[in-house]
């Protein structure tokens, strides 16, 4: 049997899943005793080039309050043409076109292999994409025309037939009509006003005024709508120009103010604006913006510059006065985007901040992408947004809209909950638990806008109490049923089907016993042998972060840090093999051994630390934590760091201030930034020119080197991460020195005695001290 | 079909089709009855000349003691009889309203009375036709008097003259007229035959003579304004005004130019005193604009204590070093760089040298502290608001006024002689929701704006809105290109009002400067927003208590949009173009306390109305106007300006505010005595206007005018002017309407014209008879003109004047100044074919009666608002030829508004006549032709004043007759 790092492998390649356990505890008792919950990592979309989509709709369980959707691991009769659902065992009929169907002919969805599979529903009308440009108007000169140009060259990159639609913003609103010809018409609106729907929908002329006609002429909708949103071939001229045209806002502002932005009411028009014209269906508002929201509804701070946005320790003074307004507001546009299908981003460019801390649930419950940067100008922001318009090997934008996700889970399992860009769709069921961890209460979730790396953290819960567990062996399902808008505008389901073996942790009364085939077990020490071996630490540290970060939005940073602890404490308890009181006893098993690690780490991100970030660069990292898949969350939590060197080729070395050697390049990848730092005599060398003398061609080569691996991720990465190129003693190098692990610090470096590596100067506990305690904490009796 | 039922050409004043056959059968059916009375007047006419011939060698008055005894007696059947005859006339000829009824109960009295004839004897305008000069006439203070046919009774009998109350010693003068009377006095034979039964309509003053003989008196040699208390000319009479340190009475008439000392007095001649102001009046070519005096930075000196402004009746004392302030006696410092010696009559040196100190108009520049918020103005802003709803698109407005507005565009108002005009325009368009434009000069198409929030208006653009004309002509082009294709196919019929308004207001108060709108709308707003209007309007509350209701605007909301709009300088032009009712009274309320002109065009076809509204439009855009004004006048101590009529605004009891205000615009200010006057010092009066000019400059207009001072009523009734008189009191009328019952203003009106001629023969004349109707001479035409006031469509609307019509005509009154509102009360009829071919002149007036007309003539007739060309039915088919150049008579297209261009003198006359009275005029005057006995002649004849109304007002002699037994019945 392969090893479970090769299962695990296979089945985050195969179904976009890593489960933190992969192999199950049989009850409810079992299950709180692992401490780490039952979860998975699900990427709904992960990218399948092997998996042609199936042009035919998917067979569902005919009962009413399952409609499980038939998969490998249903048992079949193929003589009666009847089919089991392993949900809820109803036993089901296959529909006629099924009549063909034997052991050696069976359908796609019946192979194992086929445990994700993709249906393309053909009914239903197909609705175009749809992009809403949403353009803060307030920028530098240099700024809006940057973005002026990001913009015009977006629309060379849409589909002919997606509509797009122009809002611009500053003192006040203006919806761009694009179809007229002749003079360019726009719709405007104060900036300070928040209007509904309703009253939107009428100002625009949307609402077809005799209702009785209404029903006469629905086939009219569209024309009414399509005033301000058109297929780019048609108005691809017309909305080039107009974006050239783009001013300024011309609206004076006097010396020692903030422009008025009205980013909050030109949000809720564009709302209103898809709500009123396209309801469920896909679509894209993305909003440019260059500052934070200074009037009307939404607003984040006044415009007297001499009133500071909101600072972390404004907010835990209580001393943000427009926060909880703003954050309702863009909470409520959030909400009524997602029931709609459609999704927000949110590109904020800016050296200050610009309310990404009220407007992140627009992106965060919508699926739509969070991008903060400096300036329009930059590459950070042109090729993020370029990359937006990426497209897969079958030449389809790497998007899908208005997706619902729904768990089914055999009976065993409970869904407690979702941590990701969704949200909930209330939809209570059978196999909804009453313990939330996460976005709970419900089965289903909407995504309304998501990639193939958008990825969630779904928690479980075992219900099967512990005098009538899970038979030994017993294999529990669980069923993601994906149904979005693909960017090629088909509706299309994903559907991946998913079981693991159930195991008893501690089983006093259990009999060894065979099952099926699989692994036996001898006795309870071994099953938490094969449990321990199940474990998926790098998904559950994951999956912990998560949580942790999803507690972070809502409580303390200090009681979160103190959950984690805990938890970590207790997992260490159960799983480590030590004498009690012993701290130099303590051993844990190979798959155990990372997890305190990345604990510590994730400890220090800026995901649970807001000291030294904004609370909107808090919200852009989080946002990007809770959507991305597990690599790439790891890399978050505990960032990469290479060494290039003359003394052989470029190795990972440990992220601690002991690899910053002189003669080291060191390339470190957070995912937000990729720095390259050059070591003290590498700077030198540098600097005398060395590299530009032909002889020394291999240090040339040595400099090359990182720069070329960090092009390679910047080309793979989205967001485009911050590019830093320093050295020893340079200014930027503080972005290195936070990140690794401060073994020693201006307190211990010469207690060590040790000459090698680099003193940070910080009172943060080293990862050694922080080991050393969990050690003690652990084998002592008392917790 | 048949010819005959086709409908008139067009409905004037688009009043329903039925309402023509109604009025129509009622005065045919009565025409038997009205063609009778000729006849008597013929038989009537027959003596005056006579009597005239006898006055004429300058007889002009008869003593009082003159006449013969014995008539007493006889006197009274004949009155009766008269009286009787008269009644009879009225009930054949009046249609049977109640109106009709009133009077004739309220004649009864009169014939009842003793002295019945009282107003039958042909009265001649004695004093008149001898006397040469103007001086004259104040110093004999004729009156006039009507008297009695026989003219018997011994005391009384004669005419009785307009004399100086009893106080007063015949004078020097008196003696050769006197001499006269015995003439007189054996007249009284001759018309003792005659039946004496009706009132000759010539013998009664006649307002052609008086502004005839005006004319002839005083309009050869200037008006020097030096000396105080003077009467000036007629506002009828062209005569040219030396500024000697008083305003000119372009700028300001009074009406009276010799206060009572006490309110006692005042109170007793219930004679109004109240001056009309017109603060921008444009001058005669002729004439120098005021000197504008720039003082620096220490902006014009005032007074300390009033503020009152330096001006020519300042007192220098001290050698020159204080001055003692003529309107509150306080003293002041001379500035030392003001300072200057006096020479030997205490007057300062330099007093020729600084129009402050010499004349009686001039302007200062102001100083930052005249400005909003301490700030110099930017210069203002026009604002093009077009309507582009259904109805505006149909009736081929929007394309007219597009195509117009591209070339009246380069003639804004400028100031002086500067290159280009500083203001700048903005444009907006708008149905149901508004449609602003940007015009930046940078851009190759103007861009479209949409507000449809029109609950809470904004501006959504500051950059590119208004911008200078020559700098974005290309955009502006294209717009006005524009914006009748793109509204082409507009279906949209309702329409927003008061948000279009807030709109301008709001986007003058963006780019911080003063400015106009001029409204092009069409319908009732009735789109849902505020200001959002209903249709009330409802002819059964015509003569009920809440007729007034009609008046008054249908919500507040408009006050307190004008209130903003004032605060603002936003000056509201509004043009109206409706094809039923729009309720302009509501409407209107904007423009009218923001100092705007209302123009309305009922039933607006491009080409039946094109020549008129364009002619209106250019005329509106290209007028100079002063903006964010306030007006203020200050009166020596003894009076104060108490009320005020006009287009403005007041927010507190001193301050006129006027956001826009036109050299067309006319405040009407009525003083009361708050103390004693001096008969010395005289009373002055000081208006001082603050405003913007359209180059954005900040000024003060100074006006002053002295007025004598008196204790003798008769010297106050020697020195008044009837038509400032009449002006006032329509003011005061006309914004009575909308607190009272029209009847109540009415009979306000008559009680106080009586009382005010009440009082004259009470305390003025010489003791005659009570039979005895005795005018003062300057105000012999109050009676007529009064009755004109009456008889407006205002206080008394006929069955064809629609409730908008009136409405807006209430509302033109308001800002009317004496001229405008002596012709329109008491049009001008001018006969064409009367005079020689080649007279250049404009041909003698007729008065304004249907008995004055002759079928062979063609005749003029124009009220400042329209104009009319009736035509005789036997007219000379050469003269029809040789003006419509059609053969006949029956050829003539009744309606006609154009005449057409043919090379003969009369048609090249006539055309020039038009022409030259439509420049007279603010507003253009359409032109209608009228035929004799045609369906439109009806229009025509209730312009024909002192005739009965159809709507029951009463005619020129009934009305005098009235008028009469209402002073006897105050004198008994």
């Amino acid at each position: 049997m392969a090893t479970y790092l090769e299962f695990i492998q296979q089945n985050e390649e195969r179904d976009g899943v890593r489960f933190s356990w992969n192999v199950w505890p049989s009850s409810r008792l079992e299950a709180t005793r692992m401490v780490v919950p039952l979860a998975c990592l699900l990427t709904p979309l992960r990218e399948r080039p092997d998996l042609p989509p199936v042009q035919y709709e998917p067979v569902l369980c005919s009962r009413p309050t399952c409609k499980a959707i038939l998969n490998p691991l249903c048992q079949v009769d193929y003589r009666a043409k009847l089919w089991a659902c392993n949900f809820c065992f109803q036993r089901n009929q296959f529909p006629p076109a099924y009549t063909g169907i034997s052991e050696v002919n069976q359908p796609a969805e019946l192979m194992p292999q086929f445990s994700t599979i993709e249906y393309v529903i053909q009914r239903g009308p197909q609705s175009p994409l749809i992009f809403l440009y949403v353009v803060d108007t307030c920028l530098e000169e240099d700024d809006l025309q940057a973005l002026k140009e990001s913009l015009q060259m977006s629309l060379s990159l849409l589909p002919p037939d997606a509509l797009v639609g122009l809002i611009t913003f500053g003192r006040m609103v203006q919806v761009h009509e694009l179809s007229c010809e002749g003079i360019s018409k726009s719709f405007v609106f104060r900036g300070t006003k928040d209007l509904t729907a309703k009253q939107i929908q009428d100002m625009l002329g949307l609402t077809t005024p005799a209702m009785p006609m209404q029903q006469a002429r629905p086939q009219e909708h569209p024309f009414v709508s399509s005033r301000f949103l058109q297929p780019i071939q048609k108005i691809d001229m017309n909305l080039t120009d107009l974006l050239g045209e783009l001013q300024r806002d011309p609206w004076p502002v006097t010396q020692g103010k903030r422009p008025l932005r009205s980013t909050g009411v030109a949000l809720s028009i564009a709302v209103g604006l898809l709500e009123g014209t396209f309801p469920n269906t896909g679509a894209r508002i993305m909003l440019f913006t260059g500052g934070p929201p200074t009037q009307g509804p939404g607003m984040v701070v006044g415009d007297e510059l001499k009133v500071p946005i909101r600072s972390w320790h404004d907010i835990e003074k209580d001393n943000a006065r427009f926060m909880k307004k703003a954050t309702k507001h863009y909470e409520m546009l959030a909400n009524r985007a997602a029931t709609n299908g459609h999704c927000i981003d949110i590109y904020a460019c800016a050296l200050d901040q610009t309310g990404l801390l009220e407007m992140k649930c627009c992106a965060n419950l919508t699926g739509g992408h969070m991008v903060m940067g400096d300036s329009f100008n930059t590459s950070l922001f042109k090729q993020t947004f370029q990359r937006i318009f990426s497209k897969d090997f079958n030449g389809n934008f790497r998007m899908a809209f208005g997706a619902t996700l729904e768990v089914k889970t055999s009976r065993e399992l409970k869904i407690a909950g979702a941590v990701g860009p969704c949200v909930s769709l209330n939809v209570k069921g059978p196999c909804v638990s009453e313990n939330e961890l996460g976005v709970g209460g419900t089965s289903q979730w909407k995504i309304c806008g998501l990639d193939p790396t958008s990825t969630l953290g779904i928690y479980f819960e075992v219900v099967n109490q512990h005098n009538a567990p899970i038979p030994q062996g017993g294999r529990g399902a669980i069923q993601f049923v994906t149904q979005y808008q693909h960017s090629s505008t088909q509706r299309r389901i994903r559907v991946t089907t998913v079981a693991r073996k159930a195991r008893f942790l501690v089983s006093p009364e259990c009999k060894p016993g065979t099952n099926s085939g699989t692994v036996s077990w001898a006795d309870a020490q071994s099953h938490l042998r094969h449990i321990e071996a199940a474990f998926d630490q790098e998904a559950a540290a994951v999956l912990m972060a998560r949580l942790g970060v999803f507690r972070a939005e809502s409580e303390e940073g200090p009681d979160v840090l103190r959950w984690l602890d805990r938890q970590l404490i207790r997992l260490c308890q159960k799983f480590g093999q030590y004498n009690k009181e012993d701290p130099t006893s303590f051993r844990l098993s190979d798959s155990f051994s990372l997890y305190p690690q990345f604990m510590f780490h994730l400890r220090r991100s800026p995901f649970l630390q807001v000291f030294n970030n904004s609370p909107d660069e808090s919200s852009y990292y989080r946002h990007h934590f809770a959507r991305q898949d597990l690599t790439q969350s790891l890399i978050m939590i505990q960032p990469i760091l290479y060494s290039y060197s003359f003394h052989g080729p470029p190795e990972p070395v440990l992220l601690d201030s002991s690899s910053i050697l002189a003669d080291r390049i060191l390339l470190m990848d957070t995912f937000f930034q990729i720095v390259i730092y050059l070591g003290e005599t590498i700077a030198q060398w540098r600097k005398a020119g060395y590299q530009d003398m032909p002889e020394y061609e291999n240090f040339k080569h040595l400099l090359q080197a990182p720069l070329d691996d960090a092009q390679e991720i910047l080309q793979a990465r989205f967001p485009m991460p911050r590019y830093i190129n320093t050295e020893h003693g340079g200014s930027q190098a503080r972005f290195l020195l936070s990140k690794v692990n401060p073994s020693q610090t201006h307190n211990n470096l010469y207690t060590w005695g040790q000459e090698t590596g680099a003193p940070i100067l910080t009172d943060d506990v080293s990862l050694q001290v922080f080991m050393d305690h969990l050690k003690k904490l652990a084998v002592s009796s008392a917790c | 079909m048949n010819v005959n039922q086709s409908a008139p050409p067009v409905p004037p004043f688009g009043q329903p089709q039925p309402v023509y056959p109604g009025y129509h059968q009622s005065s045919y059916g009565g025409q038997p009855g009205s063609t009778a009375p000729p006849t008597h007047y013929g038989a009537y006419n027959g003596p005056v000349p006579g009597y005239q011939e006898t006055l004429a060698p300058g007889v002009s008055r008869a003593p009082p003691s003159l006449g013969a005894p014995p008539a007493t007696t006889a006197q009274t059947p004949c009155g009766q009889a008269a009286y009787g005859q008269f009644g009879q006339g009225d009930v054949q000829n009046g249609p049977s309203s109640t109106v009709q009824m009133q009077r004739l109960s309220g004649s009864q009295p009169f014939g009842s009375a003793p002295l019945a004839p009282v107003v039958s004897q042909p009265t001649v305008l004695q004093p008149y036709g001898p006397l040469p000069t103007s001086s004259q006439v104040t110093a004999q203070l004729a009156g006039m008097q009507i008297s009695g046919a026989m003219a018997p009774a011994p005391p009384t009998l004669g005419l009785g003259y307009g004399s100086f109350g009893p106080g007063r010693g015949p004078q020097p003068n008196y003696g050769s007229p006197y001499p006269g009377a015995p003439t007189f006095g054996s007249q009284p034979g001759p018309p003792q035959p005659l039946p004496p039964k009706r009132l000759d309509p010539d013998a009664i003053p006649s307002p052609i003579q008086v502004i005839e003989d005006d004319r002839n008196n005083r309009g050869s040699e200037p008006f020097v304004t030096g000396v105080r208390g003077q009467v000036p000319p007629l506002v009828t009479t062209n005569f040219l005004v030396k500024d000697q340190g008083n305003a000119s009475p372009r700028y300001i008439r009074c009406t009276s130019y010799n206060i009572p000392c006490t309110s006692d007095m005042a109170k007793q001649a219930q004679v109004p005193l109240a001056a009309v102001i017109k603060p921008l009046a444009r001058l005669p070519p002729e004439e120098a604009s005021p000197y504008v005096v720039d003082h620096g930075e220490s902006g014009p000196l005032r007074c300390n204590r009033c503020k009152a402004y330096m001006c020519p009746f300042m007192q220098f004392i001290e050698g020159g070093r204080r001055f003692q302030c003529c309107f509150c006696s306080c003293i002041n410092d001379v500035p030392p760089q003001y300072f200057q010696h006096l020479d030997h009559t205490g007057k300062r040196v330099d007093a020729y040298d600084r129009p402050e100190l010499s004349l009686g108009s001039y302007e200062f520049l102001a100083t930052v502290d005249y400005c909003k918020n301490n700030k110099f103005p930017s210069p203002p802003a026009f604002i093009f608001m077009i309507d582009v709803s259904y109805n505006a698109i149909r009736s081929g407005l929007v394309r007219l006024l597009c195509e117009e507005l591209k070339s009246l565009l380069d003639c804004l108002p400028r100031e002086g002689r500067a290159e280009e005009s500083a203001i700048r325009v903005g444009f907006v368009t708008y149905n149901k929701v508004l449609h602003f434009y940007n015009v930046k000069s940078s851009l190759a198409q103007p861009q479209m704006m949409v507000v449809s929030d029109v609950a809470d208006m904004f501006v959504p653009l500051l950059d590119g809105f208004l911008v200078n004309v020559n700098e974005s002509r290309a955009v502006i082009t294209s717009l006005l290109d524009q914006i009748p294709e793109m509204f082409a196919d507009t279906r949209e019929t309702e329409t927003v009002f008061a948000p279009v308004i807030q709109a301008g207001m709001e986007a003058l108060k963006a780019a911080e400067c003063a400015g106009k709108l001029f409204l092009f709308h069409t319908s009732l707003p009735i789109a849902e927003a505020p200001g959002k209007l209903k249709n009330r309007d409802d002819r059964k509350l015509i003569n009920t208590d809440k007729e007034k209701t009609l008046f008054q605007p249908q919500t507040g909301a408009y006050q307190t949009l004008a209130k903003e709009c004032v605060a603002q300088g936003c000056c509201v032009d509004l043009f109206l173009f409706p094809n039923q009712y729009v309720d302009v009274a509501t409407l209107c309320v904007v423009p009218q306390l923001t100092g705007g002109s209302v123009y309305k065009y009922a039933c607006f076809q491009v080409e039946n109305d094109q020549e008129r509204f364009l002619s209106d439009l250019r005329r509106d855009v290209q007028k100079v106007v002063g903006f964010d004004a306030v007006m203020r006048v200050r009166t020596s101590t003894g009076i104060r300006a108490v009320d005020f009529f006009g287009a403005f605004y007041m927010s507190n009891t001193t301050d006129v505010e006027l956001a826009g205000l036109d050299g067309d615009k006319t405040v009407t200010v009525e003083f009361k005595h708050d103390d004693r006057l001096n008969e010395e010092s005289g009373a002055l009066l000081q208006c001082a206007l603050l405003y913007t000019s359209c180059a954005g400059q900040r000024r003060l207009r100074i006006h002053n005018l002295a007025l004598n001072c008196c204790t003798q009523l008769a010297d106050l009734y020697r020195n008044c002017e009837t038509d400032t008189l009449i002006n006032y009191m329509a003011k005061f009328a006309y914004r009575g309407v909308l607190n009272s019952p029209v009847k109540t203003v009415r009979d306000a009106l008559i009680t106080q014209c009586a009382q005010i001629l009440a009082c004259y023969r009470k305390n003025c004349a010489s003791p005659s008879s009570a039979g005895q109707l005795i005018l003062p001479e300057c105000m012999k035409l109050l009676p007529v003109y009064l009755n004109c006031v009456l008889k407006s469509d205002v206080l008394q609307p006929g069955a064809e004047v629609t409730t908008d019509d009136r409405a807006y005509v209430r509302q033109l009154v308001t800002s009317m100044d004496v001229a405008e509102t002596n012709v329109f009360f008491y049009p001008r009829l001018l006969p064409l074919t009367k005079s020689p071919i080649e007279s250049t002149t404009e041909p003698p007036a007729v008065r304004a009666s249907e008995e004055r007309l002759s079928d062979g003539d063609i005749y003029l007739l124009e009220n400042g608002l329209n104009l009319f060309l009736w035509v005789g039915a036997s007219v000379q088919q050469g003269v029809v030829q040789s003006l419509f150049s059609v053969s006949s008579f029956s050829q003539i297209t009744s309606g006609l508004s154009i005449l057409p261009v043919l090379d003969n003198p009369l048609s090249k006359k006539v055309r020039g006549l038009v022409d030259s009275l439509r420049a007279q005029r603010s507003r253009y005057m359409k032109l209608i032709v009228v035929k004799q006995e045609d369906k439109l002649e009806m229009l025509f004849k209730h312009f024909l004043v002192e005739d009965k109304s159809l709507s029951g007002g009463a005619s020129y002699v009934d009305f005098l007759c009235h008028m009469h037994k209402e002073i006897r019945q105050l004198l008994s």
